[in-house]
């Protein structure tokens, strides 16, 4: 029985690539969606929510129609990069960092609005600079957040599945994740093969579950 | 020392800030008013912690609101330090770590020689420094974070009743503390409170704030006497701040023997040194008077001194008097009926005996 690790170590990068994205462009949206009094607040936090209720093809066909060399954004990709993003890992990652917004920016806009003013005026008041009252304030006291926020991104990109066929299809070494694996393997007929991911996965994210409410439980961060 | 410069407007639903003041602040000022007349509000503008606030705002040569170009300097650029009601610590660093958070963001501030562990031995923090700001009780709490806005080596300190939510204990145990402040670090502070004792024991200033207007301001007592400002000073306060020496203490009675202007005087031990200036409140109710030095009384503090004025109130039983102690004044409150039947007037020979005196 031939073993083929790659399209674990593929998913793995890919969840990995995703939440560091989501990370550095989710904390500042989730920052002002927990502080803004804007009238739009409303629609953005709507259009973040988006991929929560839409079925998975219809965000994969709209990517699918943007990422083309015939559209304006996919040409510019060509000129510049001279790849296509579809079928490509890039691709690949554009369309789960937007799949997986959601599951990055709600726990963290949840623990920036539990933080609250109060420490920021007074980090303020201590000489810190906005930029600053984040790194030394805000981000440790929301850190809970941003290990929910990490983990469920993280476990949400590693478990897609709709958006790759479509955006990203079955190329082995390129977007050949776990997932699609285990679908090829189980449509020809290959169960053992697919035993041997399945199980491989399903024990990878007891594992981190595990770890993270360890720590959790070990080191409570008080809030608040 | 510095010279504050504010005309302030700020509009919330169903309240208007409209404080005008020029002035220099030093030692501590108290910002004193009903709740609901701006002092929190005040001093949060004056902080910049109220975007919304116009008009100007200046301390010595620096501008933080208006013009030139309405422009507005932003919190952490003002050096000020500030004591929030509810302290504020943050929760994921230990009392050390709440310290140096404000210490090194101060340490290119060379104007303010505040040194960490003089601060530290100030405030009593040194057996705190390793505790987590939750393990801390309400009065250590306040102590840590008095330290740490004067970490901040300010131009100015602001405080806003910082003791509200201690009980009458904890009270007693930051009062001590907080009245060594300003000679020690030499940063003039504003204080917010509603507590008359609280600005009778601390300021020597006093901010009057009724319905967003800053509506009278200068030295303590000459605020607290005027009668026109009663209505918010609050009527039964009326009384006077003396200035005594301490002659010696009494550790066997736990007393404490001052001098005013020739007479002694007995209060409760106090830790001030034999020598040294100390202030006392004694309100005017807590006074009686008598014709002839009185025997046989519980009463220790009898002094000898004049009449020199007698308004009574028709409207009321009472008569507010002022006697003459050797150059001091002290105020008493008797009924009219005992002007009448002891024959007070003005000018006459008077024992005034003093019932209780808050040291202050």
């Amino acid at each position: 029985m031939p073993l083929d690790l790659e399209p674990l170590w593929l998913s793995l990068k890919l969840a990995a690539a995703a939440t560091l994205v989501l990370l550095a462009l989710g904390s500042p949206l989730a920052w002002w969606l927990a502080h803004t009094r804007s009238r739009i607040k409303a629609a953005v936090e709507a259009i973040t929510a988006l991929p929560l209720v839409l079925p998975p093809t219809v965000l994969g066909f709209y990517l699918l129609l943007l990422f083309s060399p015939r559209s304006a954004f996919g040409g510019w990709w060509v000129q510049v990069t001279d790849t296509t993003l579809a079928f490509s890992f890039a691709g690949l990652l554009v369309a789960s960092v937007l799949y997986s917004l959601p599951f990055m920016v709600q726990p963290l806009q949840l623990a920036f609005e539990a933080v609250g003013r109060a420490p920021l005026e007074a980090a303020a008041t201590l000489r810190a600079s906005g930029l600053d009252a984040f790194f030394s304030v805000a981000a440790p006291m929301a850190l809970r957040g941003y290990l929910s926020a990490i983990v469920l991104t993280f476990a949400h990109t590693i478990g897609e599945f709709g958006v790759v066929l479509m955006v990203g299809g079955n190329i082995p070494g390129q977007t050949k994740v776990i997932s699609i694996a285990i679908y090829e393997h189980v449509e020809t007929l290959r169960y053992a093969s697919a035993h041997v991911l399945a199980a491989g996965l399903m024990l990878f994210s007891f594992v981190v579950l595990l770890f993270v409410y360890t720590m959790n439980r070990r080191y409570p961060m008080q809030v608040g | 020392m510095g010279m504050l410069s504010l005309d302030l407007q700020l509009n919330f639903p169903g309240f208007e800030l409209r404080a005008q003041h020029e002035g220099v602040i030093d030692g501590i000022t108290a910002l004193f008013g009903p709740s609901g007349s701006g002092k929190s509000t005040l001093l949060r503008c004056i902080a910049g912690l109220e975007p919304a606030v116009t008009g100007r705002l200046g301390f010595d040569n620096d501008v933080w609101l208006g013009s030139p170009n309405e422009r507005c300097v932003p919190a952490h650029e003002r050096g000020v330090g500030f004591v929030f009601q509810d302290a504020r610590l943050f929760p994921h660093l230990s009392v050390q770590g709440n310290l140096r958070y404000a210490d090194r963001r101060s340490s290119h501030v060379t104007t303010r020689p505040i040194v960490f562990d003089d601060v530290v031995q100030a405030l009593d923090l040194a057996g705190l420094l390793g505790r987590r700001p939750v393990s801390l009780s309400g009065g250590e709490r306040q102590r840590v974070a008095i330290g740490r806005a004067l970490l901040t080596r300010p131009r100015l300190l602001l405080m806003d009743e910082p003791m509200s939510a201690l009980d009458a204990a904890r009270k007693a145990e930051i009062l001590p503390y907080l009245e060594r402040l300003p000679a020690r670090f030499g940063v003039p502070a504003l204080y917010v409170t509603h507590d008359i004792d609280e600005v009778a024991r601390l300021a020597t200033r006093i901010m009057l704030l009724s319905q967003g207007r800053i509506i009278a301001a200068g030295p303590i007592q000459e605020i607290l006497e005027r009668a026109d400002l009663q209505h918010v000073t609050g009527r039964f306060e009326a009384g006077v701040l003396l200035t005594t020496r301490v002659l010696r203490h009494d550790a066997a009675y736990h007393l404490t023997y001052l001098d005013l202007h020739g007479q002694c005087i007995v209060v409760p031990q106090a830790s001030a040194e034999v020598g040294s200036d100390m202030r006392v409140r004694i309100r005017s109710r807590d006074v009686a008077l008598a014709l002839r030095r009185p025997e046989g009384s519980s009463i220790r503090n009898v002094l000898a001194g004049r009449l020199v004025e007698i308004a009574s109130d028709p409207a009321t039983p009472y008569a507010e008097t002022l006697v003459d102690i050797g150059g001091a004044r002290l105020r008493a409150r008797v009924t009219r009926h005992a002007v009448a039947e002891l024959g007070l007037v003005e000018g006459a020979p008077v024992f005034a005996l003093v019932k209780s005196i808050a040291l202050g």
